[in-house]
């Protein structure tokens, strides 16, 4: 409710449009792909069916900057979005990796990934607040709405942060928006990694504006951000070498966008054979000891591997520590992510036929067969 | 106490065809005794009328149901057991914590089991490096902050009710609290939930990691208010208590100007640690009540607060000020001490106490709206006082946009009662045409099933019946609340075309 395109509106071809695709699949039992900008397609199993484009159904519908809340339809390129909230001094707080120019607000929800301040600002999921989806039945449905504070029914917007499509097409979305931190600081610390990881979650425990890290190879970068004189004192008391604004956010969106060196490294060795593995791990998991270059994100709850081990290796170093292992990207016949229990896997298998009966959209993309 | 709103005919549509079946209430008792006994201590079980009596409803006391029995299970292995033997008799189970949800998500079910789950008490992890606890459902809210208080840690949600709820009711129903703009709901400070299906096997929602493989869960189990799954342990994130708070107590001598504040502090970019408001109302009878020093003149209050490390705190509290006394405060005044803060939110904390001590009942709402109609609806609400003839006190999550009216009635007049309670699903429907929702933390449960079938289609609340499914496919978990069938919202829309005045008016309506 509440989100617009539910309400009984002027004609709106796109939506039509895409409603009598999903129609026709039905029918026909056929598949199909949902697709935004495509920059992200490389995430999670591989595609099945007839792509569905939601770019045609783009454009912000609201935009509140004193209420926090944005909505804007699926197809709308992330890019405006963001411009639309700088041009107001807010951000969306989680930092969702653009892996292009091209990629979709629906993209981001469905895909779930979030950036380098996920540990301290939430994820994608902490700031989807309602949503419109196309079921697989071809019913435009919203849950959710556009406060903060919502528990009428079950919030069936946020479970759809991270479904990669599977529970149904994404129409549009209101999204919690924050206001730019007025101040940033980065600092850079050489360290090792168990060090790293110490010093983290001993800076955890108090009350810091942290707001990311990263550590590869021997050096901990991190990110405080806040009020002037909460940053100000923070660094005064933290130590370590002051990183100059421009290079700090270089880095940082380098980080997020997966196109600084770690990451361009790992681009290269997948092309020769190896896979990125992204372990989500307690924060306080001591060093992973698997072969292959390593870097921590997250206060050390996420760590990217870049390896040419087996799945096995990954999967188990991950659980060891109350973790899990996703095959981001490269060699995926292990499957992408890590198997659930039994219950669980019943569970997931159950909502979907609930949401999407014939199984229409993103077929296997989360688990095969599901 | 609570009102009630309206008559829950699924349930007791599902208990008369349960009646006419082959088994009468007493059978059906002696059978789940028999079942139940097997498999629980004695006095775990209870089942006579006067040892069943406490359990009749939760903090919504207006609506009241004998469970066939109470299970109070001591171990993980009790509840499995339990969940499969009442599966297997497709009886339905009615999880219970302190009892002290204001939507009768607890109420028990007449052919059910309550299943009591008090004895789940004990903090059984604090990890002072991963600033995180685990703790058994039943484990107060409070009493986690307090166990992690020496570590300068604390459990940030806060609900009005902190002393006496649980952890797993607060997962049930997605609680908030007054600083939950800043910190979050229940959902954002919970990283992993344990329990069982009503299968009675062993499921984990979330993780120890910041997420989960495969679909993230934990966002419908959290809220879902005991109709997924029983919930029996909780890991907690823990957040470094902030070095410093201060608040401040400013007056507005119209509500419009209150309300444009309350936009113009986030519009500014200021998140505040806690952004309250009460209109004139309802700080006479706090004051009345707690003797706080509040602004008697005033036509609303609004408390703002700051927290964070003293420098960060000395400039928000300025930047705060400057909006305030932008938006024409009358009277502003900074706490000087935590003395003084805390004397500050008395009243606030206090509002349903102090209303309880100026009418014989009253009924509290708990809708959402867009910060920017705060002012619309508070008129809107002023007028329904009149055209129902009965007083109403306002108290606000303004920084939130979720507002606690409370109407003033005495339940002994039928006629009051009646007027009440067409008041208060006014002001949830006038809640949701601003935008808003039916709910902002109180949950469903029974109360607001009714105001459910306005805000949702036909559709989407087949959807999520459907997701009930999923999880419970015989809907044996907690049946017959928060998602109205469609029989019940067509009864609905029927009484809904004469606005204000109900056909039938001799029949009883609860």
């Amino acid at each position: 409710m509440a989100t617009g395109i539910n309400a009984p509106a002027a004609a709106d071809p796109a939506l039509d449009a895409l409603v009598e695709r999903v129609r026709a699949a039905r029918a026909l039992k056929a598949a199909l792909d949902i697709r935004g900008g495509g920059t992200k397609a490389f995430y999670g199993e591989a595609p099945q069916g007839e792509p569905l484009d939601l770019r045609p159904l783009a454009g912000i519908s609201s935009y509140e900057p004193s209420e926090l809340v944005v909505t804007a339809r699926a197809g709308t390129p992330l890019a405006e979005l963001e411009a639309a909230l700088a041009d107001k001094g807010q951000c969306l707080a989680f930092e969702p990796p653009r892996f292009s120019q091209a990629g979709t607000v629906g993209g981001m929800v469905a895909a779930g990934l979030s950036g380098p301040s996920r540990a301290t600002a939430g994820a994608v999921r902490d700031h989807v607040l309602g949503a419109t989806l196309l079921s697989g039945r071809a019913e435009v449905l919203s849950f959710g709405g556009q406060v903060m504070k919502n528990v009428a029914g079950y919030d069936v917007s946020r479970l759809l942060a991270g479904s990669l499509g599977t529970l149904g097409v994404i129409l549009e979305v209101s999204l919690k928006v924050l206001p730019v931190a007025p101040a940033t600081a980065t600092l850079r610390f050489e360290l090792d990694e168990a060090k790293a990881l110490d010093q983290l979650n001993a800076w955890g425990g108090q009350p810091l504006p942290l707001s990311a890290s990263a550590w590869w190879s021997g050096i901990l970068v991190l990110r405080l951000s806040g009020a002037a004189a909460a940053v100000q004192s923070a660094v005064a008391r933290l130590g370590g070498e002051v990183v100059e604004p421009p290079m700090a956010a270089g880095f940082w969106t380098g980080l997020r966008d997966q196109t600084d060196e770690f990451f361009v490294g790992a681009a290269k060795a997948v092309e020769a054979g190896a896979t990125l593995w992204r372990l989500a791990v307690p924060q306080t998991a001591p060093p992973i000891k698997t072969p292959g270059e390593h870097l921590v994100e997250w206060g050390g709850a996420q760590r990217w591997v870049v390896t040419t081990a087996p799945a096995a290796t990954l999967r188990e170093a991950a659980a060891r520590v109350g973790g899990h292992a996703t095959a981001f990207r490269g060699g995926k016949s292990a499957g992408v992510f890590a198997p659930l229990s039994p219950p669980l896997m019943r569970i997931h298998r159950d909502l979907r036929a609930a949401f999407d009966p014939d199984g229409v959209f993103n077929r296997g993309r989360l688990y095969p067969g599901m | 106490m609570n009102a009630p709103q309206d008559l829950p005919p699924d349930a007791h549509l599902e208990t008369a065809s349960l009646k006419a079946g082959t088994t009468d209430r007493a059978t059906r008792q002696a059978q789940a005794v028999a079942a139940l006994g097997a498999l629980l201590p004695a006095h775990a079980l209870l089942y006579r009328r006067e040892d069943t009596v406490p359990y009749e409803c939760d903090g919504l006391t207006a609506y009241r149901e004998t469970p066939l029995l109470v299970a109070l299970p001591e171990t993980e292995a009790q509840v499995a057991a339990v969940l499969k033997a009442c599966h297997a008799m497709d009886l339905p189970v009615v999880a219970r914590g302190a009892g002290t949800g204001l939507s009768g998500g607890a109420m028990p079910h007449a052919l059910g089991v309550t299943l009591s789950l008090a004895k789940f008490n004990k903090i059984v992890k604090v990890d002072a490096k991963a600033r995180t606890a685990t703790v058994q459902c039943g484990v107060r809210n409070l009493a986690i902050s307090e166990a992690v208080s020496s570590l300068g840690l604390y459990y940030a949600p806060d609900p009005s009710s902190q002393i006496a709820c649980t952890i797993g009711g607060n997962v049930a129903e997605n609680s908030g609290g007054v600083h939950c703009l800043k910190y979050g709901l229940t959902l954002h400070n919970v990283l992993k939930v344990r329990g069982f299906t009503i299968e009675g096997e062993a499921v984990e929602f979330g993780g120890d990691a910041l997420d989960a493989p495969g679909l993230d869960l934990l966002t419908v189990v959290v809220g879902s208010e005991g109709m997924l799954a029983v919930i029996s342990e909780v890991t907690v994130k823990l957040t470094p208590k902030p070095q410093l708070a201060r608040c401040i107590m400013a007056s507005f001598d119209d509500i419009r100007k209150a309300g444009d504040a309350v936009a113009a502090i986030i519009a500014a970019g200021i998140i505040p640690a806690g952004l309250e408001m009460m209109d004139k109302p309802m700080t006479a009878a706090v004051e009345d009540f707690v003797h706080a020093g509040y602004d008697l003149t005033a036509a609303a209050i609004l408390l703002c607060e700051s927290d964070g490390t003293p420098e960060e705190v000395a400039e928000e509290i300025d930047r705060m000020l400057d909006v305030l006394t932008g938006c024409g405060a009358t009277r502003v005044e900074v706490s000087k001490d935590e003395a003084q803060r805390m004397r500050f939110w008395s009243g606030r904390k206090n509002a349903f106490p102090a209303s309880g001590r100026i009418s014989p009942d009253y009924m509290c709402m708990d809708s959402t709206i867009p910060r920017k109609r705060l002012a619309d609806i508070l008129l809107a609400i002023a007028e329904m006082e009149k055209k129902y003839d009965l007083r109403c006190c306002n108290v606000f999550h303004a920084g939130d946009g979720n507002l606690h009216p409370l109407i003033l009635f005495d339940a002994n007049d039928p006629d009051q009662l009646h007027r009440c309670e067409q008041f208060g699903a006014d002001i949830l429907e006038t809640s949701v045409a601003l935008g808003g929702t039916v709910t902002g933390e109180h949950g469903v449960g029974i109360e607001k099933l009714s105001s459910m079938c306005v805000q949702f289609s036909p559709g989407e609340r087949e959807q999520m019946l459907a997701v009930k499914r999923a999880f419970d496919g015989r809907g044996l978990l907690n049946p017959g609340k928060v998602i109205p069938t469609l029989h019940r919202c067509a009864e609905y829309g029927k009484m809904h075309v004469k606005k204000g005045l109900l056909p039938f008016p001799e029949l009883e309506r609860f």
